[in-house]
């Protein structure tokens, strides 16, 4: 779970750089973002990393309903009477169900993105790319619908946000990294990150829909 | 002052058990929980009732076996403290209070609130210990150099009085905290280098037979843990299997 969680956090930033480009919705900057888009598609190191990066979600989503299965089976009886928020904060015992929230979202995102991209009906901008910037706007600014979408990628980038918010100094922990010094700095950096990142890539779609006519 | 009670009561291992009301008056502010069990114990044999079966020994807070999920958190609320050292004046007249057993598949409930802790006895069996030759030339301990910071986090560690509430209170019944406090006061002392890989994998591989959860580093082990056992020991323990599952040849 620390490994590929691990590797998924470092996903994060990569693929927040590059989506930030749509903060800038003339025609320069979505046939920049559409190039972008070919080169992440076509290059062979990149193909290699997505390759890796398919199998790590893949991982951590299998792992972590194991693990779920497991923990469960581990208590059969419950308690009637029972004070979690005594000795822990909310994230660390819904894991699970902010990963089933999180996957449920990457499902509805790449088959909106990738597969248009990789197989869907897609339009050419003037520099002969595949326009994916259109369809990014489409979906975001198409009337109801766009709210919708709008809305449920903020709701999934809160479920990232709290997932990461115990997720992240949990990884360090698994690998055995538990430092006096460095702890406090790795989850204070942790929740900086859970915060700033999920809101980073939250304004991309809200500013879309507000830059609507 | 007067409280209400509900108490979990069950025959046997076997047997269903449920949660029944008691009424008890006159418990003294000054009287320790276990106290006040014992006197409602009292009552119920006056009635003719078979009393609340509860596991206690020193009431030291040393021998951890007092067990006690009391309203929502193992040895009740207050930080640091056993169930025995647990005194009624944290508690308001008129309350009611919940007293269950630890809940965990490795700890069966064998009557009323004592469970069966023997997971923790053969998971210690599997490597908690440094076999010492006592052929007549055994090296004192105290001859021999441990720096004063390992000597410090193994006493730490060995303050773990093997109680359970980090399972009890563990949302996955974790016994990780247990296990890592029994791992680590071996594994920075000198005497524990010779056995420390078959240690930590044999510890770990029958902490996961005892049925025992997994680790997710949530935390609320060491919040409930009454000897304030950190969770360094875990991250200690994570890295002692890592090193041993790569180099060990077994």
């Amino acid at each position: 779970m620390s490994l590929t969680g691990l590797f998924l956090i470092s996903f994060l930033i990569v693929h927040l750089l590059g989506n930030l480009q749509l903060l800038d919705l003339s025609v320069e900057g979505q046939e920049k973002f559409n190039a972008y888009a070919k080169f992440m598609t076509t290059f062979p190191v990149i193909k290699i990393v997505s390759y890796l990066l398919y199998f790590s979600i893949l991982f951590h989503a299998f792992d972590g309903l194991l693990l779920v299965r497991q923990n469960r089976a581990a208590r059969p009886e419950r308690y009637k009477s029972w004070k979690p928020n005594a000795n822990s904060v909310w994230a660390s015992r819904n894991m699970g169900l902010l990963g089933t929230i999180i996957l449920a979202f990457i499902i509805l995102h790449m088959s909106q993105f990738w597969y248009t991209m990789h197989w869907g009906e897609i339009g050419m901008d003037s520099q002969g790319n595949k326009d994916l910037a259109a369809v990014v706007i489409k979906t975001y600014q198409d009337g109801s619908a766009g709210m919708i979408m709008v809305s449920l990628y903020v709701i999934a980038m809160a479920a990232i946000a709290f997932h990461l918010w115990h997720g992240f100094a949990s990884a360090f922990q698994t690998l055995g990294l538990n430092h006096k010094r460095y702890t406090p700095v790795i989850k204070t950096v942790g929740y900086a990150f859970s915060v700033i990142v999920p809101l980073a890539y939250a304004i991309i779609p809200v500013f879309i829909l507000m830059a609507k006519n | 002052m007067d409280l209400k009670l509900k108490i979990w009561r069950q025959a046997n291992a076997n047997s269903k058990g449920e949660l029944k009301d008691y009424n008890i008056s006159d418990v003294s502010e000054d009287s320790s929980f276990l106290e006040m069990m014992d006197q409602l114990n009292e009552e119920l044999i006056e009635k003719g009732d078979e009393p609340v079966a509860f596991d206690h020994d020193c009431r030291e807070g040393i021998c951890g076996m007092c067990s006690m999920h009391i309203n929502g958190e193992p040895h009740g609320p207050e930080n640091e403290t056993t169930t025995c050292q647990l005194h009624m004046r944290k508690f308001k007249d008129g309350d009611t209070i919940y007293v269950e057993p630890w809940r965990a598949r490795a700890f069966p409930v064998m009557k009323d609130l004592v469970v069966n802790r023997d997971a923790m006895d053969r998971v210690i069996q599997a490597g908690g210990f440094v076999s010492v030759n006592t052929s007549g030339n055994t090296l004192d301990a105290n001859a021999i150099p441990v720096p004063k910071a390992n000597a410090d986090e193994a006493f730490n560690a060995a303050t773990c009085i093997g109680c359970g509430a980090c399972v009890a209170a563990c949302p996955n019944a974790s016994a990780m905290l247990f296990v890592s406090a029994k791992v680590s006061q071996l594994a920075l002392l000198p005497q524990g280098q010779v056995e420390a890989k078959d240690r930590v994998l044999n510890m770990v591989n029958q902490m996961d037979l005892e049925g025992f959860g997994n680790c997710s580093n949530v935390g609320a082990c060491a919040e409930e843990c009454p000897k304030g056992i950190s969770l360094e020991n875990i991250a200690r323990m994570n890295r002692e299997y890592l090193s041993a599952s790569i180099s060990s040849e077994k």
